[in-house]
């Protein structure tokens, strides 16, 4: 999953990895996924397991036509990750594609 | 392809483990500064710092948010004063320290270092007014780090200067008695000093570097220490092999955060430093580390060899992550900074001789000791001497950053807060040193210096 080549496509670096971990509820991946609709955030892949008794969700999302700053969609993610009780990250995906491969 | 697995695992070495960026730390030449009327050298150092820097910290901001990952300290090093002052007309360098002081406060940096002399062989007159102001300076700026190298593998060791850095680190600490000596912390007396160090307090810009540069110093303590914990029954080939691996991973966060900044800021990137810098939170601690491979306490025999591996695995595993390693790249064993390292002095596991020691095997040397406030000026020489010999004759970088509290005695703890933690006293041997680091002069290089 998420096989992607920095550098070598159109839009490359403009991608991030939102992660969301916290208890398994009715509407989780609604409300996240709103959140991303409304700025035009396209997501271009979802997976969600559950580790070590944690719900985790973790999705590839393309923000090149997002509507708003990185910062601002950061702290809707997190505002809407309080309000159903989860706790929502959103990072650049160099930071996973550089740890984990060289 | 990334896993969830992988992704998780990043997320957790950030939100349980501690890992982070220690310090972003911006180079700047201050060669170009240099003029007869000090308030001149004065206006031209203000200008360019915070001409060069002003974007500095906004910048760490913006890589902390996109990437997650956060960056602690975002500092400045400069090149050392001695040279920069030494053309002007005055013998007060008190005045750069205090337009380094108000430089960094502008732009909003914690630490600015490179109030900094290269006396190893000898002074220059900017070296001894330098020198004559380090007291004075740090304990009037609140940014300003200082530091001087007494001693290289190819020029020996200025016995001279190792005999005025003792008397200079006890008046630093009488100034700031009320604070427990706090200007000692922001002072390192070096041997073999690396000019690349983007870490405080010895961080200076050295005069074969650019113009400006970003180099970057990595942590993570906490990384490893869960990595060796999950080694429970692996022997030292594996378990060297899992630090290895692991330290790959925490360096590649320093290379990508470096190469990250430099491109923000069209600044050249330096390098990265390899050390693991701990701080005083738990579970930051490479005394933890060494404890985590079956030590009782960090001290104990056989720390020697434990640490010998960590250091040996986390160079391998970095140099293997970053295009370009610098700086001091070994192990930091700071006492007060590292919540292990000072629960193994307070119960008597760690001595300063075993400290000694573990900087014969790669850690950058003794620092941040506390000893007693009536340390004479002439047995701090004679322990900075012992650390020299030993980066010396190692060829290695060997730093001493001792701090005799005024007024405390063994037993007594110092507290400095914030990342420069707190620190038990420790035991001084008690028989004088006196005539030996009185006989002045130096000692000559080794035999290994002669390479060519």
């Amino acid at each position: 999953m998420f096989e992607h080549r920095p550098g070598r496509e159109e839009g490359a670096g403009k991608r991030v990895v939102i992660t969301v971990l916290g208890k398994d509820r009715v509407g989780i991946i609604a409300g996240v996924s709103a959140v991303l609709a409304e700025n035009d955030v396209n997501i271009l892949d979802i997976s969600q397991t559950i580790l070590q008794d944690i719900f985790t969700m973790v999705m590839v999302c393309d923000i090149r036509n997002c509507k708003i700053e990185f910062g601002a969609l950061k702290e809707k993610l997190k505002a809407k990750g309080e309000e159903l009780g989860l706790q929502i990250q959103v990072q650049h995906e160099d930071v996973f594609q550089f740890m984990h491969r060289i | 392809m990334l896993s969830i697995q992988e992704i998780m695992e990043t997320i957790r070495m950030v939100q349980q483990e501690n890992l982070d960026i220690r310090t972003v730390t911006m180079g700047i030449s201050l060669r170009d500064c240099c003029h007869g009327d000090h308030k001149a050298v004065g206006r031209r150092m203000y200008d360019k710092i915070t001409r060069l820097a002003e974007n500095l910290v906004r910048t760490g901001e913006e890589i902390e948010r996109e990437y997650g990952i956060p960056i602690v300290n975002k500092r400045i090093s400069v090149t050392p004063i001695s040279m920069v002052g030494e053309s002007s007309d005055t013998d007060d360098f008190g005045f750069f320290a205090d337009v380094m002081d108000r430089a960094a406060g502008e732009v909003g940096v914690n630490f600015i270092g490179g109030f900094s002399a290269l006396v190893h062989k000898g002074f220059t007159s900017g070296d001894s007014k330098l020198l004559k102001a380090i007291p004075n300076a740090l304990a009037a700026t609140q940014r300003v780090c200082a530091s001087v190298n007494v001693a290289t593998t190819k020029a020996g060791i200025n016995m001279d200067a190792v005999y005025e850095m003792g008397k200079i680190i006890k008046e630093a600490a009488a100034l700031t008695a009320d604070k427990d000596g706090l200007a000692c912390a922001k002072l390192v007396v070096f041997a073999n000093v690396p000019e690349d160090n983007p870490f405080m307090a010895g961080a200076f810009h050295g005069i074969g570097e650019p113009e400006c540069v970003i180099n970057v110093g990595v942590s993570g303590p906490g990384v490893i220490k869960n990595a060796v914990d999950k080694a429970k029954d692996a022997d030292f080939g594996t378990l060297a092999e899992i630090i290895k691996r692991t330290a790959f991973k925490v360096t590649r966060m320093g290379e990508l955060v470096g190469r990250a900044a430099s491109a923000k800021l069209g600044v050249p990137f330096g390098i990265v430093d390899l050390s693991l810098a701990p701080t005083p939170a738990v579970g930051d601690s490479v005394a933890d580390i060494l404890e985590g491979m079956g030590l009782e306490r960090c001290g104990t025999h056989g720390t020697t060899a434990a640490l010998a591996l960590l250091n040996d695995a986390v160079k391998k595993g970095g140099a293997m992550a970053s295009s370009y390693v610098g700086g001091l790249s070994g192990a930091f064993i700071p006492v007060s900074e590292d919540a292990g390292m000072i629960r193994a002095v307070s119960e008597g596991a760690l001595s300063l001789d075993k400290l000694e020691a573990m900087t014969c095997v790669c850690s950058v040397g003794l620092d941040m000791i506390a000893v007693p406030g009536e340390t004479s000026a002439e047995t701090i020489s004679a322990i900075i001497a012992d650390e020299a010999a030993i980066g010396m004759v190692n060829q290695k970088t060997t730093a001493v950053r001792i701090i005799p509290a005024p007024g405390k005695k063994e037993g007594d703890y110092v507290e400095f807060g914030g990342l420069l933690g707190r620190a038990p006293i420790i035991t001084v041997n008690k028989f004088s040193s006196t005539e030996f680091v009185r006989r002045g002069g130096r000692i000559p290089a080794p035999i290994q210096s002669l390479r060519n």
